[in-house]
């Protein structure tokens, strides 16, 4: 596979450390009383879809930023590639505005 | 039809006109007692004990595609019980147990070849670690022995011993270990099963489940609702897409393992070795061809197929201890989705639906596993409680802090 980076240009997959689901950057915030159950289904459980994935993907052996890499789980094929950060941002900016 | 030499012998002056069909290819009825979903290893083995052990007879296994087109058929086919944590080693004993007597109980030629696993440590700690594991597998009745640097290589003279990178130091042996013609392990079943009554249905996908009220009351496939007391989930790779349809999230990840083989060769490995240092494994099949895998990919997929880095890695390991394997040409490769679970170890449990089980987290040792899964399954199944030896295996196995993490690497299931 190669994962197109926004500024590195067409990279090879082994440059990476794969992490999983994009959902992670969302992690529950730690207020009293805890939620464990909110942080049982962060840490473990996965929507693991067949189709349309958005991943983190680590670029380690290159600029070392971490990208959200939308990614088909049945024929490989990479439709998107942003920076994690910009993501969040907008991933934030949706989920305040509603 | 009872197959023996002598019905061989028969057939054979008859000129094979006797030979009947080895399952019935029924239409699904309207009910059954108990539906299991996927026709692979576990699914097949499901039903056999079910109909065989626990006397349930009422029962269709419903298999999205053909008999055997999963993992079953597509596994390195090795089988072992060395592990080392008292949840897991009793219960892969008790499946390497039944497939000691898998052939008797089934009528069935399924290769059993109990050839010896032997698995190769490169220096002092990676002893004591094969040290400590050799006592837990005899603790739970299996059998290891540890062999020192001369006793391999009179075993295996091929091995790279002076290897600048990893010296091969001894191997920590099971000699009860081996491998098994895979398809047979399908076939043997579903016939075992479906002589018992069990229907076997192919090409038959299901959508979704019938639920009322936090009960389960069967399931809608490809050819229609069909009803049922227990419904039974079994399909490996496909867990979270089916379980999903009932509004479950599972502790389990897709990834796909890819497997190798070479062109046929006379016998050359004896035995299933394991590099130590790196993820390697190999057997030579009956054909002649010398089967092996490594590492998965490691990244969610549902393809079937990986892609070439592994393929490097994986001839590199062969390489590492083996290196004769570098004359071989590779012949075929092909990769499998497995049901890759958050601690690496699978689950056999009930459901917070009420007739809804659920099987699967087999990562890529689910093959060995065949016997026992299907077996404890069947015993939950019929009785509602946990079979002794599968009782660690609990979907809320996170939320209690019981987790059973042979690695300990944590919930990264690509490290499993
Ligand atoms: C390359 C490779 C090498 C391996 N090597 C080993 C090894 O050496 N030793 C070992 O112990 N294990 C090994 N494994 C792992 C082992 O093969 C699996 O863990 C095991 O086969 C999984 O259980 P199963 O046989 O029931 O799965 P499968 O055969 O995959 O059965 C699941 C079935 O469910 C069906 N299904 C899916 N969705 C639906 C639906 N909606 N409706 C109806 N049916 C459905 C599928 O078509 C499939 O037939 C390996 C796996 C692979 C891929």
């Amino acid at each position: 596979m190669i994962i197109p980076h926004p500024y590195l240009g067409p990279r090879d997959a082994c440059e990476f450390v794969y992490k999983g689901d994009a959902e992670l950057v969302f992690r529950p915030e730690r207020v009293e009383p805890v939620d464990y159950d909110a942080f049982h289904d962060y840490l473990y459980l996965r929507q693991n879809p067949a189709g349309i994935h958005k991943e983190l993907w680590y670029h380690e052996y290159g600029d070392r930023s971490w990208l959200v890499v939308t990614r088909n789980t049945q024929t490989h094929e990479i439709l998107k590639v942003e920076f994690a950060s910009n993501y969040i941002s907008k991933q934030k900016n949706r989920k305040s505005n509603v | 039809m009872k197959y023996s030499a002598a019905k061989i012998f028969l057939e054979g002056i008859f000129g094979n006109r006797g030979w009947r069909k080895a399952w019935r290819e029924p239409q699904p009825k309207k009910n059954y007692d108990v539906i299991i979903i996927g026709g692979g290893g576990h699914g097949l083995s499901t039903a056999y004990y079910l109909s065989n052990v626990y006397n349930i007879n009422n029962v269709a296994v419903l298999e999205k595609g053909w008999l055997g087109s999963g993992n079953i058929g597509r596994n390195t086919t090795i089988i072992r019980s060395n592990y080392l944590l008292p949840e897991n080693e009793p219960f892969y004993e008790f499946s390497l147990k039944l497939w000691e007597g898998l052939e008797q109980d089934t009528n069935y030629n399924s290769m059993v070849s109990q050839r010896g696993v032997i698995n190769i440590f490169h220096s002092d700690p990676q002893r004591d670690a094969f040290v400590r594991r050799g006592n837990a597998m005899l603790l739970s009745g299996a059998d290891a022995d540890l062999l020192d640097e001369n006793a391999l290589r009179k075993l295996c003279p091929y091995l790279d011993f002076e290897n600048a990178r990893f010296p091969v130091k001894g191997a920590l042996m099971q000699k009860r270990g081996g491998t098994v013609r895979h398809d047979a392990v399908a076939w043997g079943y579903a016939r075992g099963a479906d002589m018992k009554g069990v229907d076997i249905i192919q090409n038959c996908n299901v959508e979704g489940f019938i639920i009322k009220n936090g009960v389960c009351s069967g399931v809608r496939t490809s050819k229609g609702d069909i009803q049922a007391k227990k419904v039974a989930s079994c399909v490996a790779g496909s867990s979270s897409q089916v379980m999903s349809t009932a509004g479950i999230r599972l502790p389990i990840e897709s990834h796909v393992l890819q497997a190798f083989v070479s062109e046929g060769l006379k016998p050359i490995l004896d035995n299933v070795i394991t590099f130590g240092a790196g993820h390697f494994y190999v057997s030579q099949s009956d054909k002649g061809g010398l089967v092996f895998g490594g590492d998965l990919d490691g990244y969610n997929s549902y393809a079937q197929r990986g892609n070439l880095p592994v393929v490097e890695d994986v001839c590199e390991g062969g390489m590492a201890i083996i290196p004769m394997i570098g004359r071989a040409r590779l012949l075929r490769m092909w990769g499998g989705v497995m049901d890759m679970s958050m601690d690496g170890s699978p689950f056999i449990d009930r459901t917070h639906i009420d007739g809804l089980y659920f099987n699967g987290g087999w990562c890529y040792g689910g093959f060995k596993a065949t016997p026992a899964s299907g077996y404890c399954y069947a015993h939950l199944l019929a009785t509602d409680t946990p079979h002794p030896v599968a009782r660690g295996y609990k979907l809320d196995r996170f939320r209690t802090g019981n987790l059973i993490d042979e690695k300990g690497v944590g919930a990264q299931p690509n490290l499993h």
